[in-house]
């Protein structure tokens, strides 16, 4: 099975379409949701990851470009210094895919990157500017 | 069983002394009982490492050619503002000053992305630093404008003097409202999303000497990756809070006020901080030492995270309108296991102060001590205890006379 990232934005037009039902259902993807927003202009963002084989990730991806959703990769990518990181755990709570861990024997505090999603919300949250997102 | 300073003092120089974390003294209490660890252990170290606003720089520049009195005039290191109004040359650096042309919170939430706190980290770090200053110039002092680079290896003196750090305990902020809030214990999600501590618990300083029994004014303290002292009681100082049986208070207590050469420190321990939407401020690592003169003393700092409790604030509206409610207790060991209960709620929970740092102070602090490069100081003069009577007082509200 492959797997990979995606962000897709559609126009308004299809916001309420049901898209992911659809790569599930006839593209028997594996669709999770990492984050969704429409913005004011009636505008859709999804990121997705995608997995499947690779017959049906095609179809899926063919699928999309036909109904007019932009895809792109997911190149956001979130660095975390640990020689700035303090181990405050301040990230920990806020980090809603379990990225940021903290071993509670220790009390030190560690990122997987494999875990994160790009939301951001953790960058504003570090008082020590330890991580950062690169486009 | 007891012991003296100065006994302490003779077995550190010969290398001799025995030295152990104040998380380590709980095993071994546990193991020995006090009465043996009373006979064995000579020092126990503690540390913290969290933000303290109340800490600042001062700094003497040294005098250009022709001479700027600063003193009265406006200066800035890095764009930073600090207080010009002493002497000539002398300037401070507060650690929460931020540059005259940061948007703040016009842009809410304000990202506060640099400010004395930071100039304090560069300059520890060894940086080359911009200073400019305005002044009205005088006989003496002909020169009315300056722009210059320092570095502290150059300027003759830089010390760190902070009026308040190291609390004894802190409260535990939540968030009832509908909305985030951004505060100085971090951001807080809508609705208990989520709770934010700030102490190192069972490795904090005051918590391990309740009553100030050894810890006083001019106690030698570790500070910034350099040596400090003790030079007062904090700002806010408050020992009449309500108090466990062990004697641990179970709200904010006691403070500090801490000096050592800045020229020493160093941003390992030393980092400038910002909290979105509510400022920047410095980040202290602080290290202090506790004689086992009695069984006594042993005895308070053999306290766990579990023992020590402190009181859940809704930084909506109870901290911010000062009501004296609280939402009830929780203590260290629960904060640190990642969730709380609080309203019949689980609420994950998020630290400020680092404890793995604090640990890691704790460690040096034994090192030196055990290496003989860092003897023990007697106090001269005590911290005021539960019997002085203070308390903190809040600001009144009276209307100004008009004159
Ligand atoms: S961006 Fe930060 S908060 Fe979001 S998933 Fe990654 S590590 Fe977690
Ligand atoms: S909030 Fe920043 S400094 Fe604190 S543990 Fe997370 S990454 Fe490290």
């Amino acid at each position: 099975m492959s797997k990979k990232r995606i962000v897709l934005t559609f126009p308004g037009r299809l916001v309420d379409q049901p898209i992911t039902y659809h790569l599930i259902k006839d593209h028997n993807l594996i669709v999770n949701i990492l984050r969704a927003n429409v913005t004011p202009k009636e505008e859709g963002r999804l990121v997705i990851e995608l997995g499947g084989n690779k017959k049906d990730m095609e179809s899926g991806m063919n699928y999309l470009n036909e109904i007019g959703v932009h895809v792109q990769p997911l190149t956001q990518e979130v660095v975390w210094h640990k020689d700035r990181c303090t181990q405050c755990t301040a990230c920990v709570s806020i980090c809603p895919s379990s990225a940021f861990v903290v071993n509670r024997n220790d009390m030190s505090v560690s990122f997987r990157k494999e875990k994160c999603i790009a939301c951001e919300l953790c960058i504003p949250i570090c008082p020590y500017r330890a991580v950062e997102v690169h486009f | 069983m007891t012991r003296t300073i100065a006994e302490i003092n003779e077995k550190i120089k010969k290398g001799k002394a025995v030295v152990v974390t104040a998380e380590e003294i709980i095993d071994i209490v546990k193991e020995k009982g006090t009465k043996k660890a009373v006979c064995e252990i000579d020092v126990v170290t503690t540390g913290t490492f969290g933000p303290m606003c109340s800490s600042g720089a001062y700094l003497n520049l040294g005098h250009s050619k022709p001479r700027v009195k600063i003193g009265g005039g406006k200066a800035y290191l890095n764009n930073v503002p600090v207080y010009t109004g002493i002497a000539a040359v002398d300037v401070y650096l507060g650690a929460t000053a931020i540059p005259d042309d940061d948007p703040r919170n016009t842009v809410f939430p304000g990202e506060f992305r640099y400010g004395g706190g930071h100039v304090i980290e560069e300059l520890a770090a060894g940086k080359d630093v911009k200073l400019t200053a305005t002044a009205y110039g005088t006989d003496c002092y002909p020169r009315k404008s300056i722009e210059t680079t320092i570095n502290i290896k150059e300027i003759n003196e830089a010390v760190l003097f902070n009026p308040r750090n190291s609390y004894q305990n802190y409260n535990v902020a939540v968030n009832l409202s509908d909305r985030v809030i951004y505060t100085y214990m971090g951001t807080l999600q809508p609705k208990l999303g989520n709770a934010n501590y700030c102490s190192a618990g069972q490795l904090s300083p005051l918590l391990n000497d309740p009553y100030y029994k050894t810890i006083g004014i001019g106690t030698r303290i570790f500070m910034g990756g350099g040596i400090g002292y003790i030079v007062w009681n904090g700002t806010q100082h408050n020992p009449s809070v309500s108090r466990s049986e062990n004697g641990v208070p179970r709200a904010p207590a006691g403070t500090i006020a801490v000096i050592g050469d800045l020229k020493q420190m160093s941003p390992n321990w030393l980092r400038g901080t910002t909290f979105t939407g509510y400022g920047v401020t410095l980040t202290v690592g602080i290290g202090i030492p506790i004689p086992i003169l009695n069984e006594e003393i042993l005895k308070y700092t053999t306290v766990r995270d579990k023992d020590i409790f402190t009181q859940i604030v809704d930084y909506s509206d109870a901290y911010p309108q000062r009501k004296p409610d609280t939402l009830g207790e929780v203590n260290y060991a629960e904060l640190k296991s990642g969730k709380i209960n609080v309203k019949g709620k689980e609420v994950k929970t998020a630290g400020l102060s680092s404890y793995a740092k604090a640990r890691e102070i704790a460690e040096t602090l034994k090192g030196l001590i055990k290496k003989g490069d860092f003897l023990l100081t007697e106090p001269v003069a005590a911290l005021p205890s539960v019997e002085s009577g203070i308390t903190f007082k809040p600001m009144p509200s009276k209307p100004v006379k008009k004159k």
